[in-house]
């Protein structure tokens, strides 16, 4: 075989893993990101999206925050304007996750049948008020 | 000094605009008499962004918050070191600084080039000009940092608390200049498109800005691992969020440049392939800024977000369209000069090192769009996380590893089976030997023994070739070991300082195996209590809450609670994790409350505190603590790193890389001005 026959090999053998290891990876690993309108959508039409674990992006509504010091407990609602959903999460939040205005939150877990959101993991974050305020103040 | 900062803003576009134009025209038109005037453009543009730059810090400094950015980003309080890194803080500011170091190293690529590539200088003029004009508009047309408010506030925001950091004072400059370097090599290969002069010389003349521009990046990266570290308090430093695989993927393009580059000047090959990496790369860069910048992707990062992505947007079509068009009809040019000989040559395995490397660049960059793909193909958004990355970035990083220590062991063009035992066998023997060693200490993770052995492989390669150009030197020359050590490397900065550069890859390798070893736990205490934790070393950690005081410091109210820590029964000191409360100068509160983490570190492992809050206004409180492994070693990795880098692009001994090797099969000594991975 010729050296560039061989090499030609090598380098099909670290595409075609390359490829696989990404279809591999995401098929296992893959979650799907919902805004809570199409998460409550998706859980009325087809009950077995209780069981599956996911991702929803949306704003947390102001005032909605009640932190259990003891239990490191937070239940709170998020909402994308049209559909609220509360969420109830045990574990450290971000400094970023605050009963400020327009935090976007996030969320990973389980819609649980009791329709409460149980999140495994928050993350925050806090959009650009201070600019967003200032432009106010400005017009 | 708005007025001065916007006039020198709209002089920086004229000038770039045009070197733009007369530069293209002259290249087109193949008018090199028009090349006079588009160099003195470079220094035209550096001069007035230069000026722009001192406007903004000097309304900065002085307090001037009529200035809409200064009154978002500093206040009366601020100390005077975040004074001025609040500069970069916000998005104007930002790009005003991108500009400014594009400017400058514009400037100083037409000043220190050899007069050798003369006539390939105005394009380049050429080219960083439309940059610095891309900058300049999208800054004057949409995001103005000398924008002015209808009022005065009393006093500005401040700076956001996350960004007071020191770490953070030199994270973001690192980062923009190895960004922003990138450009100057990309001015260089188009300008080598455009000019038809596409010989290997050009290649020679952007060496030191690709490895400067490598370098910069590889600090900025660790940094921004410090920083994350340091300050964001979960115990980790690489989250695979979009912003950090934005850093990462140049700097793998870049790094595969770096090694099939030589492949060019050695051997003539691999021209198309290291033209469009180049290309890859710069657009990498702007691409990192538009996923930044516009929101399109979901990032736990809070940038400002705007319609300035959409700039870049089009600019990045823009660029592409242009670039490999140029290559596109410039192909029949680029035929490579050699073959390859042999799978068993260090062509091959700079190849295969390429390949693995724009691979794993290009599974971040489908992982980071994945959610905007799924959504436009199957109509519904799936995201991938850390699990993904990890999945499929380990297997391929310890493929990579295995590389670093084949590539720079075997012969250009073929290695004889002699060769090969002869280059192989002790560095084998040192990988076995690790890998038994932990094996037998009781580390059980697959991955991480043979990330470790490999390791050990690799390590085994640089001594072996460090160890026998000191042998050889002190056979030669009768020299001491410091000394011969010393002209071994001085001699051949570009070898022995990149296997130092090997190094401290390896030590990041070996740090984020000891990841794998992290021990976590959760904690609520009240003054007196204890709680313990288990090193995976075997040792055991016992924390005492001893109480949380309360104080005000400069710009802030500080609870900090402290920890006695003792270590298997015997004291260790205290730590202590805070909650913050910046306020401004009227005592009025600015930000949220932010948390400083307390790391008490040593060789083995970083035991990592966050106080995360008291219960009830009481002095009870929870606590997330962790014992992470190797993290020191992380940043002694990068303080490696920075040395061989350092000793790589040192001026001079550069010379040498010229010489293309043409002569039959050859075995390599350890005095040969080979050049490693």
């Amino acid at each position: 075989m010729k050296a560039g026959h061989k090499f030609f090999l090598g380098a099909t053998v670290i595409v075609v893993g390359v490829g696989l290891l990404i279809t591999e990876g995401v098929r296992s690993t893959g979650v799907y990101f919902f805004t809570p309108t199409e998460l409550v959508a998706r859980t009325t039409q087809d009950p077995s999206f209780h069981d599956v674990g996911l991702k929803v992006g949306a704003k947390v509504v102001p005032g909605t925050i009640r932190r259990d010091d003891e239990t490191m407990q937070i239940d709170f609602e998020m909402s994308d304007g049209v559909t609220g959903v509360p969420v109830r999460y045990r574990g450290l939040v971000p400094d970023t996750f605050t009963d400020a205005n327009d935090i976007e939150v996030i969320v990973e877990g389980k819609l649980g049948r009791d329709g409460i959101f149980h999140a495994t993991e928050v993350l925050a974050k806090c959009g650009s008020r201070y600019e967003s305020e200032l432009a106010e103040a400005k017009a | 000094m708005t007025l001065l900062g916007e006039f020198a803003l709209w002089m920086a576009l004229l000038a770039g605009l045009w070197g733009a134009v007369i530069g293209f025209s002259g290249a087109w038109r193949r008018r090199p008499e028009l090349g006079t005037t588009t160099i003195r453009s470079a220094y035209a543009v550096c001069a007035a962004m230069i000026v722009a730059s001192i406007a903004l810090w000097k309304g900065i400094l002085t307090h001037d918050f009529n200035i809409e950015y200064v009154a978002s980003y500093t206040s009366r309080n601020l100390p005077d070191s975040y004074l001025i890194t609040a500069f970069w803080a916000g998005q104007k500011g930002s790009l005003l600084f991108w500009g400014t170091v594009l400017g400058i190293f514009g400037a100083l690529a037409q000043a220190l080039t050899s007069r050798r590539y003369r006539d390939l200088m105005p394009t380049v003029a050429a080219v960083t000009g439309t940059v610095v004009v891309f900058f300049v508009a999208t800054m004057l047309f949409s995001a103005n940092p000398f924008e002015r408010l209808s009022f005065t506030p009393a006093d500005g925001n401040g700076l956001n608390p996350q960004l007071q950091n020191p770490g953070m004072v030199i994270h973001p400059p690192m980062l923009y200049l190895g960004y922003i370097s990138i450009t100057i090599p990309f001015a260089f290969a188009i300008a080598a498109l455009l000019s038809r002069r596409l010989d290997s010389g050009w290649i020679i003349a952007i060496r030191k800005w690709t490895l400067l521009s490598w370098f910069f990046l590889s600090i900025g990266i660790t940094l921004g691992m410090w920083w994350a570290y340091v300050e964001l308090g979960w115990g980790g430093y690489w989250a695979w969020d979009p912003v950090e695989n934005a850093s990462l993927l140049p700097w793998l393009t870049m790094t595969a440049f770096l090694h099939s580059v030589m492949i060019q000047e050695k051997r003539g090959m691999l021209k198309r392939w290291n033209l469009g990496l180049i290309i890859a790369t710069f657009m990498l860069s702007i691409f990192g800024t538009f996923i930044t910048r516009s929101g399109v992707i979901a990032s736990v990062h809070s940038f400002a977000q705007s319609n300035v992505g959409y700039f870049f947007l089009f600019f990045l079509v823009l660029i592409g369209v242009v670039s490999f068009t140029l290559l596109y009809t410039r192909w029949p040019d680029l035929e490579p000069e050699a073959k390859l000989e042999s799978v068993a040559s260090r062509e091959a395995a700079f190849l295969f090192n390429n390949l693995v490397l724009v691979g794993i660049a290009f599974s971040v960059l489908w992982g980071t769009l994945f959610p905007i793909l799924s959504e436009a193909v199957r109509g519904v958004k799936i995201t991938v996380g850390p699990p993904f990355f990890n999945r499929v970035n380990v297997p391929l990083g310890i493929l990579l590893l295995a590389l670093t220590g084949i590539g720079p062991l075997i012969a250009w063009r073929k290695s004889s089976l002699a060769n090969l035992k002869r280059q192989f066998i002790w560095p084998v023997a040192t990988g076995v030997a690790t890998a038994t060693t932990l094996l037998v200490l009781g580390m059980r993770d697959g991955m991480a023994l043979l990330a470790l052995g490999l390791v050990g492989f690799v390590a085994g390669t640089i001594w072996q070739e460090f160890h026998r150009g000191v042998r050889a030197r002190m056979r030669m020359h009768g020299e001491a070991i410091p000394m011969a050590l010393v002209y071994l490397v001085g001699r051949n900065r570009r070898r022995y300082g990149g296997y130092i550069v090997h190094a401290g890859i390896l030590i990041y390798f070996a740090a984020f195996a000891g990841s794998a070893f992290k021990v976590t736990r959760e904690a609520t205490l009240a003054p007196g209590e204890t709680a313990e934790i288990r090193s995976p070393f075997g040792h055991v950690y016992r924390l005492t809450h001893l109480g949380v005081s309360q104080y005000q410091a400069l710009n802030r109210f500080v609870s900090a609670a402290t920890l006695q820590v003792e270590i298997d029964g015997r004291p260790a000191g205290v730590i202590s994790s805070e909650k913050r409360q910046h306020v401004d100068s009227f005592g009025r509160k600015t930000f949220e409350p932010s948390t400083e983490v307390g790391i008490r570190s040593s060789l083995r492992e970083d035991l990592y505190v966050v106080y995360a809050g008291s219960i009830g206004g009481t002095e009870r409180a929870n606590f997330a603590i962790s014992v992470n492994p190797l993290i020191w070693w992380l940043w002694f990795g990068g303080g490696v790193l920075v040395v061989g880098g350092l000793i790589t692009m040192w001026p001079g001994g550069g010379r040498t890389a010229t010489r293309t090797i043409r002569e039959p099969v050859r075995i390599p000594q350890p005095a040969e001005e080979a050049v490693p991975a």
